[in-house]
């Protein structure tokens, strides 16, 4: 029975740095998608052929779900590179988790036989580093929409007791939300992987399929998940007040 | 009682426990949402995005169950 563990196997090290089986897939899923856009931006025709149509539907569909929750195009439009990134991000590398060859194909590191490839969300690094890089910017979008100080006057508020400590809860609220997108997409993945590990080592013919088929829509779930919380809280701190 | 029968005992006491609420608490939410879209058809999309939402909302919970007795049984 492999070892199931909870952190990413270190494979090599360069100077004092790690470099560990989540990362060499991370790697790869950036690779996939930078050739996948290198192509698709030099094939770019006026009228589109079945793959770029493809990707313009998404894209358009996109568009239209941040409309809906932002209310305007132009924010949409200047907010669709994080969002979009975040999702196809970690779509991809969900979707390469459960490749063939992801998990199996073993790789001796000096003292014991490792998987050579790892889902990347299945690192906690992975899901901590898109959490609060997303929480981070969601916070300074807000600060170049309204202006840093009204913005931090949500925060920092000494108008009177209760909005000082309704404040402080609003700080409470980004660091948990820090957590519980770190948590989540962790959870959800390793929880994955710990599935797919039991249910290959006990029925490899078959069985599997309706669990891989589980894993394909998890991934999906999450990644739209994840963005879809970064776009609300866009939506949230770039709220004009009404008059 | 040993160590390590308490430990397995508490990996799974945490997972049983820690998905009752979310269970009752998507069925909720499913169901609610079935009846404003039984009621109202044409806000069906705008209802069921606000629903998976809330649906992960809800699911994230369990999984921080299920992550307290993953680090229980693999790290601690």
């Amino acid at each position: 029975m492999e070892e199931i563990s909870l952190k990413a196997q270190e494979l090599f090290h360069i100077g004092g740095f790690y470099i560990t089986n989540a990362i060499l897939l991370t790697l790869v899923a950036c690779f996939v998608l930078i050739v996948f856009s290198v192509v698709i931006r030099s094939k770019v025709k006026i009228i589109p052929g079945k793959l770029q149509g493809a990707v313009e539907m998404g894209l358009e569909s996109l568009l239209g779900l941040m409309e809906s929750v932002l209310g305007s195009y132009e924010k949409s439009v200047k907010y669709l590179p994080l969002v979009a990134t975040i999702f196809i991000f970690i779509l991809t590398s969900n979707l390469l988790g459960i490749f063939p060859g992801v998990g199996s194909l073993t790789f001796y590191n000096g003292s014991e036989h490792v998987p050579l490839f790892r889902s990347p969300a299945s690192d906690l690094n992975f899901t901590l580093a898109f959490a609060v890089i997303s929480v981070i910017v969601t916070n300074i979008i807000g600060m170049a929409y309204v202006g840093v100080f009204k913005h931090l006057g949500k925060y920092i508020n000494f108008k009177n007791p209760i909005a000082f400590f309704i404040g402080i809860l609003e700080i409470i609220s980004e660091i948990a939300k820090i957590i519980s997108l770190t948590f989540r997409l962790f959870g959800n993945v390793f929880a994955g992987e710990v599935l797919l590990t039991i249910i290959f080592f006990l029925a490899p013919y078959f069985i599997p399929l309706p669990f891989l088929f589980l894993e394909i829509f998890v991934g999906l779930i999450q990644a739209f998940i994840f963005a879809m919380i970064t776009l609300v809280s866009i939506s949230l701190h770039t709220a004009e007040h009404e008059h | 009682m040993d160590a390590e029968s308490i430990r397995t005992l508490a990996v799974v006491g945490a997972i049983a426990l820690g998905t009752i609420f979310p269970a009752i608490s998507i069925g909720w939410i499913g169901s609610t949402a079935l009846k404003a879209i039984g009621r109202n058809p044409e806000a069906a999309s705008k209802v069921q995005t606000m629903a998976i939402l809330a649906i992960a909302f809800a699911e994230a919970i369990a999984i921080y169950a299920l992550v307290v007795s993953l680090i229980v049984k693999f790290v601690a």
